[in-house]
């Protein structure tokens, strides 16, 4: 798998979009894996004592899904160097059933002299963003 | 009682050493949905130049929460987790985390501020390998709400 050509890469081009269906057992093996066991991610009860409307999704969870857009196109996860994000809004996971969440990846930003480009990712639920300046770069030297 | 934003500025010792291993880089990608077999399969990872599986772009995430927990369950700081909302994520990478990894980090509290009965607790993680070199940082700043708000 080769990296894309840095000339070939134009501000503004979709690089890929996703729908990701996320379920309270996706949350369950999301704590486990990352060993983050906050209750607000599989107690209703306690959600809602915080003011929560119930379980919600890790953040973590809805970053680490996104940022596969941009792995998936690069090729090689070894050429993301920077990501990152702002957690706006909560994505509530219903029991029973999943909630879809919308995640597309274009072009914000080339660099030919660094040798990287900036992917910014729309992430949506229910129409409404839940990442905000989500902003990966990617080194395609 | 609120968040002690005297904690602004600390910076903690070097953690033991984190060792990363290969069925938890698997877990974790599969977690997250990560299926490029770069985080699966050695020869993959191998065939790109790496020694072993890379890990998911977020994985560090793991190794900074488990660095953060001595400032977030330190009851001086004033933190209650329940009240606590992830507001921001950074990791800029130096280089990939692989399998095999040993890995420590140096925890900072860059910054806490309140306002509005609202408390920003930004913190960065400096990770490093048993060398020293840098692997990676992390920043993170989480919103405590007060008991009122």
């Amino acid at each position: 798998m080769t990296r894309p050509a840095i000339s070939d890469v134009a501000v503004g081009q979709s690089i890929g979009a996703r729908t990701v269906e996320v379920g309270r057992g996706d949350l369950v093996r999301y704590a486990g894996a990352s060993k983050d066991f906050n209750t607000i991610h599989w107690n209703d009860r306690i959600a809602r004592e915080v003011g929560l409307p119930g379980v919600i999704a890790h953040g973590m969870f809805t970053m680490g899904q996104a940022v596969n857009v941009v792995t998936d196109w690069v090729g090689d996860p070894g050429a993301i160097v920077d990501c990152g994000v702002r957690f706006t809004r909560p994505v509530p996971v219903p029991d029973p059933g999943v909630a879809v969440v919308e995640v597309e990846g274009v072009i914000g930003a080339v660099d030919p002299a660094a040798g990287t480009v900036r992917v910014d990712l729309a992430v949506t639920f229910e129409g409404a963003k839940v990442l905000g300046k989500a902003q990966v770069v990617v080194s395609l030297a | 009682m609120g968040v002690n934003t005297a904690y602004a500025g600390r910076e903690y010792p070097a953690t033991a050493p984190y060792a990363v291993g290969r069925e938890h880089l698997r877990d974790f990608a599969s977690a997250v949905g990560a299926t490029h077999p770069a985080h699966h399969d050695v020869a993959a990872a191998r065939a790109l130049g790496h020694p072993d599986v890379v890990a998911a772009p977020t994985f560090a995430v793991v190794i900074a929460q488990k660095a953060e927990a001595q400032l977030i369950e330190d009851p001086e700081a004033g933190i209650d987790f329940s009240r606590v909302v992830h507001a921001e994520e950074r990791f800029t990478h130096h280089r990939p985390i692989h399998a095999g990894d040993e890995l420590v980090t140096v925890l900072h509290v860059d910054a806490i501020t309140e306002r509005a009965g609202l408390a920003m607790v930004t913190t960065r993680c400096e990770i490093a390998d048993s060398d020293g070199a840098p692997v990676a940082t992390v920043t993170s700043t989480l919103a405590v709400r007060g008991a009122d708000a």
